[in-house]
């Protein structure tokens, strides 16, 4: 059994316009260990899917569908419940550490806070369990550093300290909702491995969420393209990104300025994608994508695509079981949309 | 006028040299004189009318402190600018204020860089108001005729005149963010993070614009940006900064792909790849 099954979850938020769909019947499963990437941009639908799996979703959304995690419902769970969960069984890690920590209190004392909350330590064990933490996500001399405060921390040591705290006790879901998106990018290199070395550690399952292609592209193996609310295309990250079945995947692709030396480099403008996103109320009842598509037809207006598998992963069983939970499927009517896109030959 | 005749015999539109900026940081002790913190230690460059310099570096490494002092917001502990042949750090007040209207600033956050209480005529009419009498457009008509074509220019229509930033997808609103910068007609403008506060497919469009003002206008950018994938794309030649010292430069391509510092080496490194982006 997967640790988190996610099945056809869909949030609708009142706006001025009524009741709108934010999430569309968004699903899947992510097994221990593994690293599913959530990747899409402003109001896509990635960061309400997360803070739907933390139980964190303001008052007013309306919530229908499944989150289980290791078979319990989430959905339709007390807050006192909830609480029990959060920070215990399930951690997020949030984009800006300086709005995520307190910075009237000392961080010893901020890591330690769910260890006495959650698994009830005493003042002198949180603290030495606190030491331990801080001294494994890479903050030197934390016995001496305690009682710091978070300004006297720099961005990268401040992104590890909440690494510490979501991992306090040791949880069986790790959310990094755009960790590394407010940090230069050695700093981000160095936060990335150390959030994989302790998903390998702890054997956790990581949900990563970011807009940087290349940030989900050697960080989770397997992903979740996201427009306006819907899952377009999914599987295994090495199959979408070299396949890019859905036209939205390979509008982001081409859109993203390429290192590519002098004589590649292709002259002038980049390719854009037409149009901007509709604001939610605005999105046509069909595909999301609809209208802005070089390959829109009437039927994309009205009817949701269906999804569709173009492969299972071939070869021998990978190592872990979850690598076959996530065949490539796409979202998608348009026959020459998906076509056009799959023969990518990699240079 | 001198400053056009300078650029005609081929000086730089943009002369840094030797420029140092230190700040004092509040004392430890009483008794211990304050620290330095030597935000940048003797930067020398230029840059060519029409051409666009890219700065790279890390937080910290005194890519935001050259902006300040090209911008003269900031003055400098040593050394000088010189934009079209003047020294912008020993012009006075009136003259620099006059001087403004050649360099012009489009900032990163495009939420935080435009007043949600003005209309956008307003917004982008501001640098106008600051223009001496020959140079600023006579009466409101005339202004209002200025901005709705800088509006246009930037790919917004006439009718976005009267709306406010809050009615502006974050695109749009550093779309409204370089119409400010350009209509007062600058050569020079200095961009500090410009598209990463962007998604993806929007940041393209943005680079797009600014590549076709360029082209259009003649423009020199001052192109500040972590991001090494951008740089090379918009700038001809690019400086790498760490710890306020400039350790490599050269065109982006060649410096990227042949990178000789251990700095420049390590930024490179640690961009992310993707697959089927050859390097």
């Amino acid at each position: 059994m997967p640790l988190l099954e996610v099945s056809d979850l869909t949030i609708q938020l009142p706006t001025r316009r009524g009741l709108v769909q934010a999430v569309r019947h968004v699903g899947f499963a992510l097994e221990r260990g593994a690293t599913l990437g959530l990747i899409g941009e402003s109001g896509c639908g990635k960061s309400l899917t997360a803070l739907a799996l933390m139980g964190l979703l303001p008052e007013q959304a309306w919530v229908s569908g499944s989150i289980r995690l290791d078979g319990q419902e989430l959905l339709g769970l007390s807050e006192r419940r909830l609480c029990a969960l959060r920070g215990n069984r399930m951690a997020m890690v949030f984009q800006e550490p300086m709005t995520a920590l307190n910075p009237l209190h000392g961080i010893g004392r901020q890591v330690a806070e769910p260890l006495r909350l959650h698994l009830g330590l005493g003042r002198r064990a949180a603290q030495a369990r606190a030491v331990e933490l801080l001294e494994r996500v890479g903050i030197a001399q934390a016995a001496q550093r305690f009682g710091e405060y978070p300004h006297q921390f720099s961005g990268g040591q401040r992104q590890r300290i909440t690494i510490a705290m979501a991992l306090a006790c040791g949880p069986d879901l790790l959310i990094a909702d755009e960790p590394t998106t407010a940090l230069d990018v050695t700093v981000q290199q160095q936060i990335l491995a150390l959030l994989q070395e302790l998903v390998a550690e702890h054997s956790m399952a990581l949900v990563l969420i970011s807009h940087d292609l290349g940030v989900i592209a050697q960080n989770a193996e397997q992903l979740l393209v996201m427009y306006g609310g819907s899952v377009v295309e999914s599987g295994m990250t090495e199959a979408v990104f070299r396949q890019r079945a859905h036209p939205y995947t390979r509008g982001l692709f081409a859109a993203r300025p390429q290192m590519l030396p002098a004589a590649a480099r292709p002259p002038g403008h980049l390719p854009t994608i037409a149009g901007t996103v509709p604001e939610l109320a605005d999105l046509p009842a069909g595909c999301p994508f609809a209208g802005r598509c070089a390959f829109t037809a009437q039927a994309c207006f009205a009817q949701a695509p269906a999804p569709r598998l173009l492969q299972v992963p071939a070869g021998p069983a990978p190592a872990s079981l979850a690598f076959w939970r996530q065949p490539h499927v796409v979202r998608c009517l348009r026959d020459e949309a998906i076509h056009a896109g799959a023969p990518v030959t990699t240079p | 006028m001198s400053a056009t005749q300078n650029l005609a015999t081929g000086a730089a539109l943009l002369k840094v040299t030797a420029l140092q900026r230190t700040y004092q940081l509040p004392r430890a002790s009483l008794w211990r004189p304050a620290a330095q913190l030597h935000a940048l230690r003797g930067v020398s460059f230029a840059l060519q009318a029409g051409r666009s310099l890219g700065v790279v570096g890390e937080s910290g490494s005194g890519k935001s402190t050259l902006a300040r002092l090209v911008m003269a917001l900031d003055t400098p502990t040593a050394g000088s600018v010189e934009l079209l042949g003047q020294d912008l750090h020993r012009l006075g007040s009136q003259q620099l204020r006059a001087a403004r209207r050649h360099f012009q600033m489009v900032f990163q956050d495009p939420y935080a860089s435009l007043d949600p209480r003005m209309r956008v005529e307003r917004i982008v009419a501001e640098p106008l108001a600051h223009l001496g009498p020959p140079d600023a457009p006579a009466g409101r008509e005339a202004v209002r005729a200025l901005v709705q074509a800088t509006l246009e220019q930037v790919g917004l229509r006439a009718r976005d005149l009267d709306k406010y930033p809050h009615e502006f997808s974050g695109g749009q609103r550093q779309r409204i963010a370089i119409a400010r910068a350009l209509v007062t007609r600058p050569r020079l403008i200095v961009a500090d993070e410009p598209v990463s506060a962007l998604d993806v497919s929007v940041q393209a469009q943005v680079l797009n614009l600014m590549q076709d003002l360029q082209r259009e206008l003649g423009l020199s950018y001052l192109f500040i940006s972590h991001d090494l994938a951008v740089v090379q794309h918009l700038c001809d030649e690019v400086i790498v900064l760490h710890q306020g010292e400039i350790v490599e430069r050269g065109a982006p391509h060649k410096l990227f792909h042949a990178p000789g510092h251990p700095y420049t080496q390590a930024l490179v490194r640690a961009v992310p790849r993707l697959p089927g982006h050859i390097f």
